[in-house]
């Protein structure tokens, strides 16, 4: 069961073939046999197979949307009302959310049933999963690497079919990244395509949320259901909502994919770059032409973003006070105190040093040589896209440098940390969507992504191109080791 | 915009030869923490201004670039922002939200006294 497409379930259980009871069940079964994997945060059987025999009910009545009763896990960063929301944090350990994000809403209406909650970054703050407050996440594909971060309990459970689905959040490549380390489709919607209410923030003008899945076919899907205009999101943007499902089917014979010089350059591992030109001489077969672009200020994204990432964060980040919700300190001396100490124990390390480096960014004499300074870049990376997108339609890279790296290889050097992201966080600056599906494995059996990236609210055509690679390769259903049979 | 005060290296006086100079000093890092609320332990103010100053370096790169003419860029979306109708949209749920506080009475949420 659990290596079958997301359509095939959904369709199995509106045509009665197996039960959401029974399919809930044989995943949260799954998810204990797999614990070591640290994959969730939150498991509430009770709580899951309650939504389950309610998606039951509903399908004997003959109501059937498009993914009723089909488990989906979500990253611990979408609110969701009566089961707890951490973020991967401390200082919401003990927060219960009383409303849904919409993402969960949208799920809900539909039918879904909510899994459980998957492990994370601290607040979305890392790319290895291992500044989660409840531990290390492991790579499904080999136990002694991260699964990418930040959503990599989500791409982590993907992978290793625990579950069919899941959400993710993407700041500076927070879905992408890790769905390339764990070999699966991690997809980051235009901004504004899906609704921001309820998922915590970090970087608002930087964050959307997508699907992680094992096919493109699945994340439309996913998409079909919680991708549109929200009211409640002023971010949100109001223009006729694509059906994802029926847009990927269209030919991409004479697509032009442009070949940006600066991700082929210094830094990329030679067999990710293998990997990746092979995928694209797969496209080339399928068509598609090749054309070689130039992004002049790519080195300047991850600098710009650890400015304005930060600057946001530390204004975003402010509400934790110990007083309306979540963790409070037990022993302080006043007001101010309270609030000092609350934070300093409820923030991990790598949460606190992105609040300074954001306070020291906004504050008086040194806003305009940094946060004002980065924003100009940020129009300077927009820009060269969009002139980019004059010569082709959609652009093609490595989603990562690398493939996944040991548990601990990092920890210590933040800098080396943030330049995983470099070809994933242009993509959050100039809010345009990208996916990563993987596109084969390098000598050690290590899953490697390819990166695929379209114009402002072109998501269709990114998601079309996906679908087109996967029809005629099959490295998206490559599973790890042990999860096989 | 806050102000931190004395104690910090000016960014455009320092000269070529600053890369063992720290962009931060001990006094700036403190400033910054009450700023923003954190307690850290002076024990590891020292660990903070190396590790900050690192990544303040790191971000240095971005004065490589002209930027003089260059609107600055805040949001994907810019001048886009829609406007609502003011009108009431939510319902009170001062209790359901009360539930989660830390400490609260009588539909008040309680902290240290303030006022003597």
């Amino acid at each position: 069961m659990h290596n079958k497409p997301l359509t095939q379930l959904a369709d199995d259980l509106v045509t009665k073939r197996v039960s959401s009871v029974e399919v809930t069940q044989y995943f949260l079964s799954r998810i204990e046999q797999h614990g070591n994997l640290n994959a969730f945060i939150t498991v509430d059987p009770d709580f899951s197979l309650a939504q389950a025999r309610e998606a039951d009910r509903r399908i004997q009545q003959g109501d059937r949307p498009a993914l009723i009763g089909v488990p989906v896990a979500h990253k611990d960063i979408f609110c969701t009302k009566g089961m707890l929301t951490t973020c991967g944090s401390r200082i919401l350990s003990n927060f219960v959310s009383p409303y849904d994000a919409t993402v969960v809403d949208r799920l809900n209406q539909n039918g879904a049933v909510i899994l459980g909650k998957t492990n994370m970054d601290e607040f979305a703050m890392g790319s290895s999963n291992e500044t989660s407050y409840y531990g290390p996440v492991k790579n499904p594909w080999d136990n002694a690497t991260v699964p990418g971060g930040s959503s990599g309990g989500s791409a982590a459970s993907v992978a290793a079919r625990i579950a069919p689905a899941a959400t993710g959040t993407d700041t500076g490549g927070s879905i992408r990244q890790p769905a390339a380390f764990c070999g699966v489709t991690g997809f980051k919607p235009s901004y504004g395509q899906v609704s921001r209410y309820g998922m915590v923030a970090f970087a608002s003008s930087l964050d959307q949320g997508g699907p992680i899945t094992r096919s493109a076919e699945d994340a439309a899907l996913l998409l079909n259901v919680i991708a549109g205009f929200d009211a409640r999101d002023s971010t949100s943007v109001q223009r006729q909502t694509p059906d994802f499902v029926a847009d990927l089917n269209g030919d991409i014979q004479g697509l032009r994919i442009g070949l940006p010089a600066q991700f082929f350059g210094e830094g990329l591992d030679s067999k990710v770059e293998r990997v990746v030109r092979e995928a694209l001489q797969e496209y080339e077969k399928l068509g598609a032409t090749l054309i070689d672009i130039d992004l002049p200020n790519s080195d300047l994204c991850v600098p710009c973003y650890y400015v304005l990432a930060p600057s946001e964060a530390s204004s975003n980040l402010a509400r934790y006070d110990g007083v309306r919700y979540g963790y409070r300190a037990s022993d302080y001396s006043d007001l101010i105190d309270m609030y000092m100490k609350t934070r300093a124990e409820g923030f991990g390390d790598e949460v606190k040093r992105r609040i300074m480096i954001g306070t020291y960014a906004l504050s008086a004499g040194y806003y305009d040589a940094y946060y004002l300074k980065a924003q100009q870049l940020r129009r300077l990376i927009a820009e060269d896209f969009e002139r980019a997108f004059e010569q082709c339609d959609v652009i093609m890279g490595p989603t990562t440098p690398t493939t996944a790296f040991a548990i601990g290889a990092k920890t210590d050097d933040p800098i080396a940390m943030y330049l995983n992201d470099i070809y994933t966080i242009s993509v959050n600056l100039a809010g345009l969507p990208g996916i990563s599906i993987p596109a084969g494995l390098d000598g050690n059996g290590k899953p490697i992504g390819l990166q695929i990236i379209g114009q402002y609210f072109g998501d269709t055509h990114v998601l079309n191109a996906a679908h087109r690679f996967q029809m005629t390769t099959d490295w998206h259903q490559r599973a790890p080791s042990g999860v096989q049979q | 915009m806050f102000n931190l005060n004395a104690g910090c290296v000016n960014l455009k006086n320092r000269g070529s030869n600053c890369c063992i100079q720290m962009a931060l000093d001990h006094q700036t890092v403190i400033n910054i923490a009450r700023l923003a609320r954190l307690h850290i332990d002076e024990s590891d103010v020292d660990r903070y201004v190396s590790e900050l100053s690192r990544i303040l370096d790191f971000v240095e790169q971005m004065n490589g670039v002209d930027t003089e003419d260059v609107m600055p860029l805040a949001h994907p979306q810019e001048g886009r922002l829609r406007l609502r109708d003011d009108i009431v949209t939510e319902t009170n749920q001062r209790e359901s939200f009360q539930t989660v506080a830390p400490e609260q009475e009588a539909g008040l949420y309680l902290v240290p006294k303030v006022i003597e």
